[in-house]
Order: structure tokens, then C-alpha cells, then sequence
């Protein structure tokens, strides 16, 4: 029994799920940013799997996407903390269900 | 040998994972994401690409994480470590188990075809020569989404001029 595609698939499946529950069921803003972490490893984990089990044209694509991913993730990741701490310092919570100021 | 890594190094992250949404101590939920990122690193070492797992160890484990310990410091409020999660957590639960099927049916039932394929791997001097001629627009303009979100994290984490500056020295106090 070898290493297939689809055990790497299901592996990211159920990471990215992970991560959804937490964006979905987590109350403080920088526990749903983790999560969010979490859904994008799953998204590179997918990346160079398939990329690893095709032909090798094909690999230097898929990881060149995940670095790009990672460069998003970093910068998503600076800007979403100083949104956080600007909310802390001006509503002192980081509860995302007390942040409804854009509410109808 | 690669698929005994494959179970210890998946279960790493799955487990870590599960820690990091279920646990109620946010610090702990941060060092249970450094160990399911540690984890995936290795999950790039098991598909043969030695450079991402070595991005990924620097960026997430050593910048992310680092970055992610300090605004918890700073947003430090009494309430954190009790019912940090949403009261319809269950149906959170429901729409993720719901799509985790989804897509492991689909992983299944439609992946045979790659399946044969032989896993390889490349040496770092492809993916350059890929990052530098293929995708050198798509480089550069990554370089400028970093540009403007450091510019714009400066920009939005400063203590503002805005009404609560006086805010600003209570903190300071406590800190």
C-alpha cells in the first residue's frame, strides 16, 4: 500500500473544515484568524499534492501559487492584527459578536 | 516509510488543529497552531518540496506565530479564557462535518486518475527560474500587496488622533 492523492486530499479536506469550524464557532476575532491560518494550509496542502502527483511541469507551478499564498497569508495576517488592536483600543473587546456597528 | 510519515505527520496536524477551535486558553490555541503549521511543513517534506517546508517553518512558525503571541498580549481582557465560543456552536459543527464529506466523497470517488502518477520533487533552481520567468508579474505584484499592507498596518495600528487618544495613556499605565 503506497501514498495516494486522495489521502492527502482527505487530510486537507478535514483541515480546511477544522478551520471553518472555528471561523464559524469562535467568539474572539483573533481565534477566527487562526482558523482562517488554518484553511489556507489546507488550500496549499491541496496545491502541492496535486502538483507532486502529476507530471513534473506541473510542480513548479503549484509551488509557486502556495508561495504567493503564503505571501498573501503573511500580509493578511499584519493587517488583520492592527485592525483588531485598533478595535481593542477603541471598544475594548475583540468579541466579534459586540462588533456590529455596520449592522442594518 | 512515506506513508508511516504521512499518518504521524497528518495526525500532528488533525489533533493540533482540533486544538486550536476547541481549546478555551487562547495562548494554548496558539501554540497548537505553531505545531499543526509544523505539521504541514513536514507534509511538504512527504511531497518532495524541501523549499516550502522551509518557508513555511520561517513564515508561519517564525513570523506568523510571533506576531499572533503579541496581539493576544495586547488585547488582553479578563473574559478570554471562558466561553470563547458562539452559543450556536452545533450548527457551526454541522456545516463543517456536512462539507467534510462533501469533499472527501469527492476526493474519492474522483481521484483515481492521479492516483499512478509517480510523486516527485524539484531542486530549488526550477522554482526560481519558474518564479523569476513565468511568474515575474504575478512576483512583483505581490510585492506591492505587502508594500500597502505594511503601509496600511502602520497606518491603522498607530495611536490614532482620533477621539480616544486618551485611551492611549490609560494603556500605557497598565502596561
Amino acid at each position: 500500500m503506497t501514498l495516494e492523492l486522495v489521502d492527502f486530499q482527505i487530510l486537507a479536506a478535514a483541515l480546511f473544515c477544522l478551520g471553518l469550524y472555528g471561523v464559524l464557532a469562535r467568539k474572539s476575532a483573533v481565534m477566527v484568524l487562526m482558523a482562517v491560518e488554518l484553511m489556507l494550509n489546507a488550500v496549499n496542502i491541496n496545491l502541492v499534492a496535486f502538483a507532486a502527483f502529476r507530471d513534473v511541469s506541473s510542480i513548479v507551478t503549484g509551488q509557486v501559487i502556495v508561495i504567493f499564498v503564503i505571501t498573501v497569508a503573511a500580509a493578511e495576517v499584519g493587517l488583520a492584527l492592527a485592525v483588531i488592536m485598533r478595535l481593542f483600543r477603541r471598544r475594548g473587546t475583540v468579541n466579534v459578536d459586540e462588533i456590529d456597528l455596520m449592522k442594518g | 516509510m512515506g506513508l508511516v510519515l504521512f499518518y504521524i505527520l497528518g495526525g500532528i496536524t488533525i489533533v493540533a488543529a482540533l486544538g486550536v477551535v476547541t481549546t478555551r486558553n487562547i495562548v494554548y490555541g496558539a501554540l497548537f497552531l505553531l505545531a499543526s503549521l509544523s505539521g504541514v511543513a513536514g507534509l511538504f517534506v512527504v511531497l518532495f518540496a524541501e523549499f516550502l517546508a522551509l518557508v513555511q517553518l520561517l513564515i508561519y512558525g517564525g513570523a506568523i506565530i510571533i506576531v499572533i503571541l503579541f496581539a493576544l498580549m495586547l488585547t488582553r481582557t479578563g473574559d478570554f479564557s471562558v466561553a470563547t465560543e458562539h452559543r450556536r456552536w452545533p450548527a457551526a459543527a454541522i456545516v463543517s462535518l456536512a462539507l467534510f464529506g462533501l469533499l472527501a466523497g469527492a476526493a474519492i470517488s474522483d481521484s483515481g486518475e492521479y492516483n499512478t502518477y509517480r510523486r516527485t520533487g524539484i531542486g530549488i533552481e526550477e522554482l526560481g527560474a519558474g518564479l523569476f520567468e513565468n511568474w515575474a508579474i504575478p512576483f512583483e505584484v505581490a510585492s506591492i500587496v505587502l508594500l500597502v499592507a505594511l503601509i496600511g498596518a502602520i497606518v491603522i495600528g498607530r495611536s490614532g488622533d482620533d477621539e480616544d487618544g486618551a485611551d492611549e495613556t490609560g494603556n500605557g499605565g497598565q502596561g
